[in-house]
Formats: C-alpha cells, sequence, structure tokens
C-alpha cells in the first residue's frame, strides 16, 4: 500500500488538509488518530530524526513554515523517499500559488487535493513531474 | 493544441490561480475565522455555527451551481475538522452529474472524503462514473478513473471493468497511468475479479511514456509478492529500465534535484530485491547495475541518499555478493557517521539488514551504534533496540535484555511496550544463559508489562519453574525454586502488580512455599491472603490464590503437622464460599471439605510437587462400559461422538465467522448453526484437575461447561500447564529451546512484531528517568573506556569485564549471588551511562524551545540541511531566485519558534516574525526588499489586497497564515 494518509497540521495541531487511503476511517475514529500523532509529532525538536513509530506503521514529517506535513506510511516504506516526496510536493504548491502559504492552502483546499490526487493513487506515488502533476488542473481552471 | 501551448507558457511563468478571487465573502470569512482560531474549542464553535446555516443554505431551491461547489468545499471543512456533515452527502453526489469539469471535480473529491467505498450512495455514483469513463474529455474520464480508484468496491468492479480496460490502450499517457492504477485498485479490492486480466500489466510496463510504466510498477511489485516465481523472467527487463532511468535517459521532468526519476529507480530496486531474494541466477544480473548506481549517487541530497538506502536494501535482499556488498557496507557508514539523525535512523536499519548476511559489519561501527542507544531521541533508540534484537546471541544476551528492560520501564506507550517486553521474553526463552537469569528476567518483565503480556508466557513460567533444568539435578532444580519463592515474597511487598503476575506468584507459593522448610505454612498462607486483600484483584488470581491455599495445607497434612487456620485465611474463606462466582465457592468449599480428610486420603488427592507428573487418565472411560452397555440393553440411544452430530465446529470458528458477518454487510443466507458446546471434552478437565479441584466431580463437570461456553478464560487452576493443552500435559518445548547449540543467531529473528491488538494507548514521551541522567558530569575519558566496555559485551569483541562477568554468571550460578549481582550490575552502569550522556550531548530540554537552540545549535543542523536542500541544489527556477546568505537563514529558521519566544528578547524575535511574516504585505514589502523572496511580486500583492480586503491581515491574529512555506 504504501501510503496511508497525508496530513497537512498546523503548529497549533489545527488540521488544514487530510486526505486517507489505506482505508475510510468514521469521524471519531480520525479525530483519535490525528489527535495522537499530532501530538507525537509536534512535541518533538528539530534535532531529532523527521520519522515517527506509532502503532504498526511510521509517520514521517516535514515542517515548513507554520504548517506540518506528516504521511503515515508502511513499515517497509523508505522513509527518505518519502521525505522527499513531501518536498516535491511543497514545490508542486508552491509553482501553482507562487510563495504558497498557508492561507493559499485554506482557500484552495480544493486544488491541493486535486494536486495530491494526481501525485499519489492508491496510496502509490504515481506521478512526480511537476507540470503533468499541475496540467489538469491548470486546464481545468481555464475551461471555468 | 493551442491552448496547451498557452498553458504550457504559463506554466513556465509560474504563476497565476494564486488570488483568492472569485470566492464569496462568507467563505472568506470562513476561512479567516478557522484560520484565527486560538483554539479546538474556538474552531468547533465556527464549524457547528457553520454547519447550522449550511445546513439551511444547501436544502434551498435553485442554488446556483457555483455556489453549491463552495458549500460542499465548506461542508469539507467541516468534515476535516471532524464533525458530521452527512447532511450533504446527497448534494455532493449530484454535483458528479455537473457537466463543469470544475465543479464535477469537487463533487467527486467530496464524496471520496465522504463516502466510504460500502456506503449506500455509492450505487447512485457508479452509473455517473461509468457515463464519464466513456466521456470525450480526457479530464474527465481521469477524473472519473480517480474517483473509481476510491469509490468502487468489490460488488460494483464488474460494472466498470471493461471500460477501465478499454482505457489501457487509450491515446492520453494520463488517462493510461490512470486505468492501470484504476486495475491495481480492483485487483488489491479482489484479486479473483481481474486475474484474467493481469497481462496487461507486463504489456503496459512496455509503454512509451515514462509515467505509464512507472505506474505498472506498483500493481507488478504486488502481484511479485504474491508469486516471485511466475516473473522471473521480467529481472532482465526491470534491470534494463533501472540502467536507463540512471543513465538519464528518462525526460528531464523526471528529474528531482537532479536525480533521474528516483521514485521510479526505488520502485525498481524494491522489485528487483523480492526477484533476487535466494536467487542466485536473478542476482547476477543485478549486480552490475546496483554496482553502477552505488557510483553514481549523490550522498549529498537527501533523495540521493534515499536512492542508496533502497540500494542497501536490494544488496541485503538478494543473493550475497562481495563486491556491492562493500559498496552497500560503506554507505552504511556513510550514514552512520553522519550528523543527520535521519541519516543515522537508515544506517541503523541498513545495519540491521546487512548483518543478516555478515554479521562481522557491526562490529566497526560499535560507537556509532551505542550512541545511537544512548540518544534522547526516542525514534532513534527504538531502532537501535530493533538492531540489537536482531543480533542477540547467547552472548550478549544478558546485556542487551537488561537495556531493552530498562527502557520498557522508562516508556508509556503501551503498543511499543508490549512489543518489547515480548521480544524480551523471546529472547530470554531463547538465549537464556540460566534459569535464575530467566527467572528474574521474567520477573522484571512480569512486574512492569505484566498486563500487556500473552497468559502463554505466564505458563511457561510455570513450568519452567516446575520441570526446572529437565535434567537430574534436583539440588539445582530445588534451588531454583527457592530463589524464585525468595523473589516472589520479596516482590509481593510492592503495592501494584499486574494480575497476570499474581498468578503466576500464587502458583508458586502454593506449589514450593513451603517445600524447602524456610518458611512456615501460616507464614505463606499469610502472604497468599495478603495478597487478595492488598491487590484489589480479580476472580482469576483469587482463585489461584485459595488453590494455592488449599494446596500448602495439603502438604501440611501430609506431612502430619496441624494447620491452624488464620483468622484472615478463615475469613477469606467464609468470604469466598458466599462469592458471586461460582467457581470460588466451589474452591472454597473444596479446601473445608480437604481440612476435614486424613493425611492418606489428602496425599493422594494432592501430592507433593506433582505439577509435573503425568496424570494417567483413560479418554475413554471404560469404567463406565457395562453401564453403558446395560442402559442400552435397558433401550436407552446410544451415544453419539459430537462431530458426528454436526461438522466441526469451534470457538475460534465461531469468533472468525463473526468477525467477518461485522466487517462485510452482506447478508448471510445460510442457516446458523446449531448452538453447541465448545469442543473442549469437559471429562479430560475433570481428570487433569483431579489432583487439586476435584472432590465432587459432578458438579464440577457442569461448571466447566458453562464456563467454557461463555468463553471466559479462567485457567484451570490446579495446573496451569495444562491449560491450553487440556488432555496431556506436554512437557517438550521449552526446554529444548534455549541455551542449546542448536540455536544459531539468525533464528532470533523470527519476529514477534505485530502480536498485540486493542491495546489501549496512553501516549506521552517524558520518561522518569530522564531527568536524572543529566545530572551528573563525567570525564571524557571515562566515557569512552565505559562506552568501549559495553561495545565489547555487545558486539562480543575481545573480552571486556562485562564479558567475564557474564561467563561467571553463565550456567548454574548461586541463586542467592545471583539475586544479589543483578540489581547490583544495572545500578553501575546506569550512573556511568548518565555520566555518559551528560558529556557526549548536551541535554536537550523538550519543553524550552527557545533557550538550547540557539546555546547548542552545532555548526551543522540536521534540520538546517533538510530545509535547506532548496538553497544549496539548485533547486527549480521558481524558487529561491534571491540570495539566501546563510545569515540570513539563521534568523529564518529563529522565527520558526516566535511561539514560544524566550521571554528577555521577546520583542526583538517577534519583529523578526513580523517581517517575516510579512512576505506578503505590499508595503512591508517594500521596506524590506531584500527579505522578499520568490519569483512573483505581483501576485503577492494582489493576494495581499485580497486578504485585505476581505479583513485577513498579515499583521492579525494569526501572521503564521501568510509565511511563505518555501521560505
Amino acid at each position: 500500500m504504501g501510503i496511508r494518509f497525508v496530513l497537512l497540521v498546523n503548529k497549533q495541531g489545527q488540521t488544514r488538509l487530510a486526505q486517507y487511503y489505506a482505508e475510510h476511517l468514521t469521524l471519531d475514529e480520525r479525530r483519535a488518530l490525528e489527535g495522537e500523532i499530532v501530538r507525537k509529532c509536534l512535541a518533538r525538536t528539530d534535532q531529532q530524526c523527521s520519522f515517527v513509530e506509532h502503532r504498526n506503521y511510521k509517520i514521517v514529517y516535514r515542517r515548513y513554515a507554520s504548517l506540518f506535513f506528516l504521511v503515515g506510511v508502511d513499515n517497509d516504506e523508505n522513509e527518505l523517499a518519502i521525505l522527499e516526496f513531501i518536498h516535491l510536493f511543497v514545490e508542486t504548491m508552491d509553482r501553482h500559488f507562487g510563495n504558497v502559504c498557508e492561507l493559499d492552502i485554506m482557500f484552495h483546499l480544493e486544488k491541493a487535493h486535486f494536486m495530491l490526487e494526481e501525485m499519489v493513487m492508491n496510496g502509490c506515488i504515481v506521478e512526480t513531474s511537476k507540470s503533468n502533476i499541475l496540467m489538469p488542473i491548470q486546464l481545468m481552471d481555464k475551461a471555468s | 493544441m493551442e491552448q496547451l501551448k498557452t498553458i504550457g507558457r504559463e506554466l513556465a511563468m509560474g504563476s497565476q490561480g494564486g488570488g483568492w478571487t472569485g470566492q464569496s465573502k462568507e467563505f472568506l470569512d470562513l476561512v479567516k475565522s478557522i484560520g484565527e482560531a486560538r483554539s479546538k474549542a474556538e474552531e468547533d464553535r465556527i464549524i457547528l455555527r457553520e454547519i447550522d446555516s449550511l445546513r439551511r443554505r444547501i436544502a434551498e431551491p435553485d442554488v446556483p451551481r457555483r455556489r453549491m461547489k463552495e458549500y460542499i468545499i465548506r461542508l469539507v471543512y467541516a468534515e476535516m475538522l471532524g464533525h458530521d456533515a452527512s447532511f450533504g452527502y446527497i448534494h455532493a453526489v449530484k454535483m458528479t452529474h455537473d457537466d463543469s469539469l470544475s465543479l464535477k471535480r469537487t463533487g467527486y473529491l467530496a464524496v471520496t472524503l465522504f463516502l466510504s467505498d460500502d456506503h449506500d450512495l455509492i450505487i447512485l455514483i457508479v452509473n455517473t462514473i461509468q457515463k464519464d469513463l466513456r466521456s470525450d474529455n480526457y479530464l474527465i474520464v481521469c477524473t472519473a478513473l480517480t474517483a473509481a480508484c476510491k469509490l468502487i468496491n468489490e460488488e460494483t468492479i464488474p460494472a466498470v471493468l471493461p471500460q477501465v480496460v478499454d482505457l489501457l490502450a487509450h491515446p492520453k499517457e494520463a488517462v493510461r497511468k490512470k486505468a492501470v492504477m484504476a486495475l491495481h485498485r480492483f485487483y488489491q479490492r479482489s484479486p479473483a475479479s481481474v486475474s484474467h486480466l493481469i497481462s496487461n500489466f507486463r504489456k503496459r510496463l512496455c509503454d512509451n511514456d515514462p509515467g505509464v510504466m512507472g505506474a505498472t510498477l506498483f500493481p507488478l511489485f504486488d502481484l511479485i509478492t504474491a508469486d516471485v516465481n511466475s516473473y522471473k523472467d521480467l529481472v532482465i527487463s526491470f534491470v534494463s529500465i533501472l540502467k536507463q532511468v540512471a543513465e538519464r535517459r528518462l525526460p528531464k521532468a523526471y528529474d528531482y534535484h537532479q536525480m533521474p526519476a528516483p521514485f521510479i529507480q526505488i520502485k525498481l530496486l524494491k522489485i528487483l530485491a523480492l526477484l533476487g531474494s535466494g536467487d542466485k541466477q536473478a542476482s547476477g544480473h543485478i549486480y552490475n547495475v546496483l554496482g553502477d548506481i552505488f557510483r553514481k549517487c549523490e550522498s549529498s541530497s537527501n533523495i540521493g541518499n534515499a536512492v542508496l538506502y533502497e540500494c542497501i536494501c536490494c544488496v541485503s535482499s538478494i543473493y550475497p555478493n562481495a563486491k556491492v556488498l562493500d559498496a552497500a557496507a560503506e554507505s552504511t557508514s556513510k550514514f552512520l557517521k553522519s550528523d543527520s539523525h535521519n541519516l543515522k535512523y537508515m544506517g541503523i536499519d541498513a545495519l540491521g539488514r546487512l548483518i543478516k548476511i555478515n554479521p562481522d559489519i557491526a562490529e566497526e561501527h560499535q560507537l556509532a551504534v551505542i550512541d545511537c542507544l544512548e540518544d534522547p531521541d526516542d525514534t532513534l533508540k527504538r531502532k537501535t533496540f530493533e538492531l540489537l534484537y536482531k543480533m542477540t546471541k547467547s552472548t550478549n544476551v544478558e546485556v542487551i535484555v537488561d537495556r531493552m528492560i530498562d527502557y520498557m520501564i522508562s516508556i508509556n506507550d503501551n503498543h511499543y511496550k508490549t512489543e518489547i517486553a515480548s521480544r524480551c521474553v523471546e529472547l530470554a526463552e531463547q538465549f537464556a544463559p540460566s534459569n535464575q537469569w530467566f527467572i528474574q528476567t521474567m520477573n522484571k518483565v512480569f512486574e512492569h508489562a505484566g498486563d500487556l503480556l500473552n497468559v502463554r508466557v505466564a505458563h511457561n513460567l510455570m513450568r519452567l519453574i516446575a520441570e526446572g533444568f529437565g535434567e537430574d539435578d534436583e539440588g539445582a532444580d530445588s534451588q531454583l525454586r527457592s530463589s524464585a519463592v525468595n523473589s516472589y515474597l520479596r516482590i509481593l511487598g510492592e503495592p501494584k502488580l499486574p494480575s497476570l503476575f499474581l498468578q503466576v506468584i500464587c502458583w508458586v507459593l502454593g506449589e514450593y512455599g513451603t517445600a524447602d522448610g524456610k518458611y512456615s505454612a501460616s507464614y505463606i498462607i499469610g502472604k497468599l491472603c495478603d495478597v487478595t486483600e492488598a491487590h484489589l484483584c480479580n476472580d482469576t488470581v483469587k482463585a489461584y490464590s485459595i488453590s494455592a491455599i488449599m494446596k500448602i495445607c495439603a502438604f501440611e497434612i501430609t506431612a502430619g503437622r496441624n494447620v491452624e487456620m488464620l483468622p484472615e485465611c478463615q475469613s477469606l474463606i467464609d468470604e469466598l464460599s458466599a462469592s458471586h462466582s461460582t467457581d470460588l465457592q466451589q474452591r472454597a468449599y473444596e479446601l473445608q471439605a480437604l481440612l476435614c480428610l486424613d493425611s492418606q486420603a489428602v496425599e493422594s488427592v494432592m501430592p507433593l510437587d506433582a505439577s509435573c507428573e503425568d496424570i494417567e487418565f483413560d479418554g475413554n472411560l471404560s469404567f463406565l462400559n457395562s453401564f453403558v452397555q446395560q442402559s442400552i440393553e435397558k433401550g436407552a440411544r446410544p451415544y453419539i461422538p459430537e462431530s458426528e452430530r454436526s461438522g466441526t465446529f469451534s470457538v475460534s470458528n465461531y469468533n472468525s465467522q463473526y468477525q467477518h458477518e461485522a466487517s462485510s454487510h452482506t447478508l448471510r443466507f445460510e442457516a446458523y448453526e446449531l448452538p453447541k458446546p465448545s469442543p473442549t471434552p469437559a471429562t479430560p478437565q475433570i481428570s487433569v484437575s483431579t489432583r487439586t479441584t476435584d472432590l465432587v466431580p459432578v458438579p464440577e463437570t457442569t461448571y466447566y461447561y458453562t464456563e467454557n461456553n461463555q468463553a471466559s478464560k479462567l485457567p484451570p487452576v490446579s495446573d496451569a500447564s495444562s491449560a491450553d493443552h487440556g488432555i496431556k500435559l506436554h512437557l517438550d518445548g521449552v526446554q529444548k529451546k534455549w541455551g542449546r547449540p542448536t540455536y544459531s543467531s539468525s533464528s532470533s529473528s523470527t519476529s514477534s512484531e505485530k502480536k498485540t491488538n486493542g491495546v489501549t494507548r496512553i501516549d506521552g514521551v517524558s520518561s522518569p528517568s530522564r531527568g536524572t541522567l543529566y545530572d551528573s558530569k563525567g570525564q571524557q575519558s571515562e566515557v569512552s573506556a565505559e562506552k568501549q566496555k559495553l561495545a565489547a559485551s555487545l558486539f562480543g569483541a575481545s573480552a571486556g569485564k562485562t564479558e567475564k562477568k557474564l561467563a561467571s554468571t553463565q550456567r548454574a550460578p548461586k541463586a542467592t549471588t545471583a539475586t544479589a549481582e543483578r540489581p547490583g550490575v544495572t545500578r553501575a552502569v546506569s550512573p556511568e551511562i548518565s555520566k555518559q550522556k551528560a558529556a557526549s550531548s548536551p541535554p536537550p530540554d523538550l519543553l524550552d524551545l527557545g533557550e538550547p537552540i540557539t546555546t547548542t545549535t552545532p555548526t551543522i543542523d540536521p534540520f538546517e540541511q533538510l530545509e535547506g536542500l532548496i538553497g544549496p541544489t539548485p533547486g527549480p527556477s521558481t524558487l529561491d531566485n534571491s540570495v539566501t546568505t546563510s545569515e540570513q537563514k539563521a534568523p529564518d529558521l529563529m522565527t520558526l519558534y516566535t511561539d514560544t519566544p524566550p521571554s528577555s528578547n521577546s520583542s526583538i524575535s517577534s519583529a523578526l516574525g513580523d517581517i517575516h511574516s510579512s512576505d506578503k504585505n505590499s508595503q512591508m514589502a517594500k521596506n524590506v526588499p531584500s527579505i522578499k523572496k520568490g519569483p512573483n511580486p505581483q501576485d503577492s500583492l494582489q493576494k495581499d489586497a485580497t486578504a485585505r480586503h476581505v479583513g485577513v491581515t498579515p499583521t492579525g491574529n494569526n501572521p503564521n497564515l501568510f509565511r511563505d512555506l518555501l521560505g
């Protein structure tokens, strides 16, 4: 399966984007899970490594200004590669929004989701070329 | 085509789409208020209000379509923030019918976020998906395929499958890629439904488009995992693809930080690792390309290291080859020597893989491993424990398990505690150098994680104490037992003990409490009574306790001594005779009955130390034959064995059926099974338990009968080791398991990782011992000597002191010395460790983010390396056009902590924060042009203007909202 979820959370622990791949969780399950892992990751310092083992999977996280990008992955996933996947996602958003900031993602939640949809299917990273990721979204903007 | 060109141009300019125009004031207000909410409660209030208003307005007639899209996104917000918005699902479903691509896609997105694939509304969407898959607009087809991945369940696969297969040949590569992934999804859902189509994946592997080829790797990986041998022919293809990728034959667009298609490389390496595993011939094809990648790969970038790590994994999986193994070892050592914690983590993991092939590789890195073991970073520490677990052998088991236990005690995370406890038990069972050590280790594990352990572990421990060495040395056995009794009597003083541990203690005290004559019967009985009182324990412990009392009384009577009934014991008996539990009542009455019997009868009922004796019994109950014969002659119906009355049926069987039922919401059409007792025969239970409990067989039978029916797992008290087996005592197993040379170190890697389920979790990272670790100071030289010693004991290098100690404790040490020595050793080691820590790493303080960073920030900050990746490596042109010198970088990093600034210079740092937060503030941006980054000032200005128009200001409640993520 690879990626189980992608979660964007700000410093206060407020969710900014959430996408789950492994299974559909109920609201309560999601709330519990997000609270738990956010507490775990936000308590860590910059010197510590960007990986946290949690239950039977791992969380790879990376911080950009006020936003934490948390990606839950299966145990056999390459952590460093996921770290770079996060960066690629941010770079892609940056290319689209121009100097992307938290508010951009909030105002264009669906666009951020669309980019993620292009990059990840079934929990697998299927597209890494920024122009390929953004093409459908730009075309869609054009059409509407 | 024309359109594409303009879009390409716009893409190259890297702008547009960033403005916040075109959205209603309401929506902007909502985002603003969420963005500035200071607490979860405030956020909840906002969302509840929002839901209220949406509920009214979304149902209004003739909502404009664009407005509806916005409502749907607001619903997504509500659900994302944890509130139910199910009232609006149907509107999201309706939106998928819309003609406009943007609206349709938003509709699909919302539906995939809201609904699980077995939701009732899914059936309404299948039709839409079918229609969209036939669309002329390839973007609509793509959207439908994306939705199909999430929404199509096993039952609806046939409805869309033919179309998806057709789309595999679509002229647009984006469609082909998504069709491959949809098919992959169907395979994951229900392999049988697409089993006739998997040849398509092989075909698509040769697709002209690298994106499609890359996508097929995922289904192929799954297929190869399921059945390696059918895909051996593809080894050469995969190798040649990997070679081409590594030689930069793919379009530049797939490069990531100048690494050619790293994600595809990684997936290919994973596949090759599977195919080459244990296959010399296949591996032969792989070595070359691995060598190439090792040579070419840049170890200065994160992504380069990601690929290198995957190469190491591949090397450790395929048939060993000296050359690539050397390269892998070299890369691993680079990881371990790095200052970045992330790389160290990868290094430890890589080392754990390589030592399976060549254990010697670890030796070079002894000190690095010990550094990681003592690192305050929990993640790194755990990974290191995993490594130690993999390299445990009989020479270092004591050091490793001791450390594991110390760590286990210090953590609160139940999930991991369980895992590490079961690892300790596993290692102890496999490699224990002596029985005493085993028991002491088990005591510690039980004391601190007893409630998390499997019952089986307790039974094993009791069996071991009963059986002893299993050799002829009776003296050693009784010494072992009395040491166990001693330690348990001491432990009973602890205020709180896990129930499972108490069960073991009660049982051992009952069997052996008075065996060596050191303790009087009344002393032990008193202790046992205390157990039930002091520990507000459950019925199981009480049952163990009362049975233990009964045994002791029986031994006393047998020995011809008078049993004085202590008042507290009498009151316990009285209490239990009136218990709600029939089991406890039974035991209490049995005890009273036993006290009235003469010594001969008692001896035959409860022989001394007979828990290991084989109890012979006649399972056929042949002594009843004549009775049965008579009855049949009188016209009774003959007995038909249960198995013949109906097929086999067991509790576990029932459970799995039940679970299946719960998970799939389909109707069951077959008839329900007849309710039956579980097959565990009642009769053997009786005969096994004869020795202790069974004075009155008939009620006992009914008792066990009901007990089994309820599946409440009360182990039979008579002999715990018989609990699992029912019929016969299995005396083999444990002894063979450990201490024998037949066990190689590799056998330790049998994984016990995923043992736990349904464990409630307590979060928190604080470890009680941590505080004490930092207050002592030590000298560098002493530290390194200590480390060397530890290294020696772990890695079995030239004998250090610890090694000698190991040798001396091995095999048959005296119980008393062992007990005295053990705590001594750990205590002696731990202050040393703390010294090392204090000396080697400055104390990181979790609570105060500000200070230690300024004071301790080393010249190389792993996070800075990560964050600054875009800086040093020439990234895409849109990023970091302006030069960010290291001086500028530093304050940038500091502003990350504006939330908790040190009080003294808070004004400065908040001012800094302001400057940064106002990147998009037009006036400020003009004032500080040097800090302003990014290619697109107009865009930012526009954004800012809109924001101000809406009322969100960069200097408002939450300036963070404006901070560039890639600053």
